[in-house]
């Protein structure tokens, strides 16, 4: 229940707020890190709850870009039909992958890298279409109106990602309190016992993994009716597979608000480095990354670890 | 039908590139193998070297293949420090977390590369860089050829470290049985940062071998580590022989996958060849552990 009351009194809070007159730049800035918390979270379904570490989570996220903006440009079909198409191609690529990998039962690091291989075929191959724009990448025309799903004030799209941020947070929720979640869990935890204890193991990493490619790939069609572009590189670099794995473990995964809060440090990391380092291309970045392996010195499990580290947990991690 | 002479020099080709490759993922393969970590920080470390050897020669016109022996040993003291110093100590042990920490060292480096030397690309001007060997009909720079020697020596060497020398055998000891190493009296944390420090060092070479005939830029390093996870998984992870192996079976994959499939496109049979190894042989072709 007080989780529920957290997850609430944030949405409410966050809601209210562009009443006050935030700059674009404020509203610019809380967009995009609840965009991360948001995709994060899709990342900690799996990775967090499940175990399963994915090193190429773009995929699902790049399938709904494509698939949105491919839909209206090339097909000159409307958005809303785009964003139906986002989340099944997310769905179906997350069933495609978790099928293929969780078949051949890959686990850990196999699992990672199998992932990254796979955003990396999925580059190439949008590299290399006609149907995906190619190397150029494609542009949806610019034509604001509600029924396009585009807007000109930067507040809708701001309230869009709170009310997706809000869904994902009480998604994983309930997920926690179910028998599916109950299962991902023990996967997690010990996949053998999980086995021996009739948990069936490869229908509920294939359900966590759709679940995932869906959420994910709506990410991706807010990504592209915001920017109203794509190509192969924002689709399936590698730079959304490691943000969202960053902001997850940063913030705590395997927690429900480890994902919000991995993404507001590191949001505003960046942007502490971005004012006290002025413009110099590299120096932000490179004070980025120092603060993150600071952070990782001091806080081995994560933002959200601090509330639930025990004496216990301490001594534990000094002996080994 | 394909001209022979094409196959011919692509088979070449591909058994060039594949040495580097294979040079590369030599070291990821060892730090994979004993510490059990992926390290990515590995690409932004070649990178570094790269930039190494690139000063050495124009600041005090050292020869790449002269500034090797300092190159290694630079690059081994680096490794060895940042596992003893930052990578053992944030880790705490936890995968995630090593993860993280070698994520942000990348992150440093690559930024601080940028900030030193702007995105620029730049080569050294070596004389021999453009001589060459006529192999039946097809031209072989001698750098590379170099390059290809380097890459099976330095394989060798390593096995044999790891076979018969006594830090092999720690090594061997802690990869296979951490808890039990330390009972026979192996410093633990000695040989992690050793590990890491020879799986750099291995870079060090990597990036003297490589300057003659390539240029450096900070990112640099992507081009090489996705492709060197492959090589290393292909190989099956921990085994000399086998990253060696999967180097030049992905440097031929590549070329002939550019051959027939054109430049960009090609690439996409180096990673539908690294998820089949995946799904059909996860332990690799000559897979075992070190």
């Amino acid at each position: 229940m007080r989780t529920l009351a957290i997850i609430v009194l944030f949405g409410l809070v966050m809601a209210v707020l562009p009443v006050f007159g935030p700059t674009d730049f404020t509203l610019s800035f809380l967009t995009l890190m609840l965009l991360f918390a948001y995709l994060g979270q899709g990342w900690n379904i799996l990775g967090g709850y499940g175990g399963q570490f994915s090193f190429g989570n773009t995929v699902f996220f790049g399938a709904g870009l494509y698939a949105t903006v491919i839909v209206q440009v090339q097909f000159g079909l409307g958005p809303w039909l785009g964003l139906a198409a986002a989340i099944l191609a997310g769905a179906l690529v997350g069933l495609f992958i978790g099928w293929v990998s969780f078949r051949y039962g890959l686990r850990g690091s196999y699992f990672a890298l199998v992932t990254l291989a796979f955003a990396e075929v999925f580059r190439i191959v949008a590299n290399s279409v006609a149907i995906t724009g190619a190397g150029a990448g494609l542009q949806v025309p610019l034509d604001p109106a509600p029924a396009n799903l585009q807007f000109v004030g930067r507040e809708s799209f701001y309230w869009i990602i709170l009310a997706l941020t809000v869904a994902s947070l009480l998604l994983v929720w309930q997920m926690e309190r179910s028998r599916f979640g109950a299962y991902l869990i023990a996967i997690r935890d010990d996949e053998d016992a999980a086995r021996a204890l009739g948990v069936d193991i490869f229908r509920t990493k294939l359900k966590a993994i759709v679940l995932v490619g869906a959420l994910t790939g709506l990410g991706g069609a807010f990504y592209a009716q915001m920017f109203l572009y794509v190509d192969p590189h924002i689709a399936f670099g590698v730079a959304v597979s490691v943000e969202v794995l960053l902001v997850s473990i940063v913030g705590g995964m395997g927690t429900i608000f480890g994902p919000l809060l991995g993404a507001a440090a590191l949001h505003l990391i960046s942007e502490v480095a971005r004012e006290t380092m002025g413009n110099t291309p590299g120096l932000n970045l490179a004070l980025y990354g120092a603060l993150l392996v600071v952070m990782v010195t001091f806080l081995p499990k994560g933002l959200f670890g601090l509330a639930t580290v025990s004496a216990g947990r301490l001594f534990k991690f000094r002996r080994s | 039908m394909l001209d022979p002479i094409l196959l011919w020099s692509g088979l070449i080709n591909g058994l060039l590139q594949g040495s580097i490759y294979a040079l590369v993922a030599l070291g990821l393969t060892l730090i994979y193998g004993v510490l059990h970590i992926i390290n990515f920080a590995h690409g932004s470390l070649l990178m570094l070297a790269m930039y190494g050897v690139f000063l050495l020669f124009t600041n005090f016109g050292i020869d790449p293949y002269a500034a090797l022996p300092i190159l290694v040993i630079g690059m081994f003291a680096l490794g060895y420090g940042l596992q003893r110093v930052l990578i053992g100590r944030a880790s705490h042990g936890r995968d995630e977390n090593i993860l993280l920490v070698t994520l942000g060292i990348s992150i440093v480096i690559e930024n601080l590369a940028l900030f030193f030397f702007q995105g620029d690309t730049r080569t050294i001007d070596v004389p021999y860089a453009f001589d060459s060997i006529e192999i039946a009909g097809v031209f072989v720079a001698i750098p590379r050829l170099i390059a290809f020697g380097a890459a099976l020596l330095i394989a060798a060497l390593l096995w044999l470290m790891i076979q018969r020398s006594d830090v092999g055998r720690a090594i061997r000891a802690v990869a296979k049985e951490k808890q039990g190493a330390r009972l026979v009296g192996i410093n633990v944390d000695h040989i992690y940062a050793v590990s890491y420090g020879i799986g750099i060092a291995c870079l060090g070479a990597a990036a003297c071998l490589l300057m003659p005939t390539y240029l450096v830029y900070p990112t640099v390093g992507h081009a090489f580590v996705l492709i060197a996870f492959t090589v290393v998984v292909l190989g099956g992870m921990g085994s000399f022989p086998g990253a060696l192996l999967g180097g030049l079976l992905i440097g031929l994959c590549e070329s002939f996958g550019g051959l027939f499939l054109g430049e960009s496109f090609g690439q996409i049979g180096i990673f539908l060849v690294f998820i089949a190894v995946l799904l059909f042989r996860p332990s690799g072709l000559l897979g075992s552990r070190v």
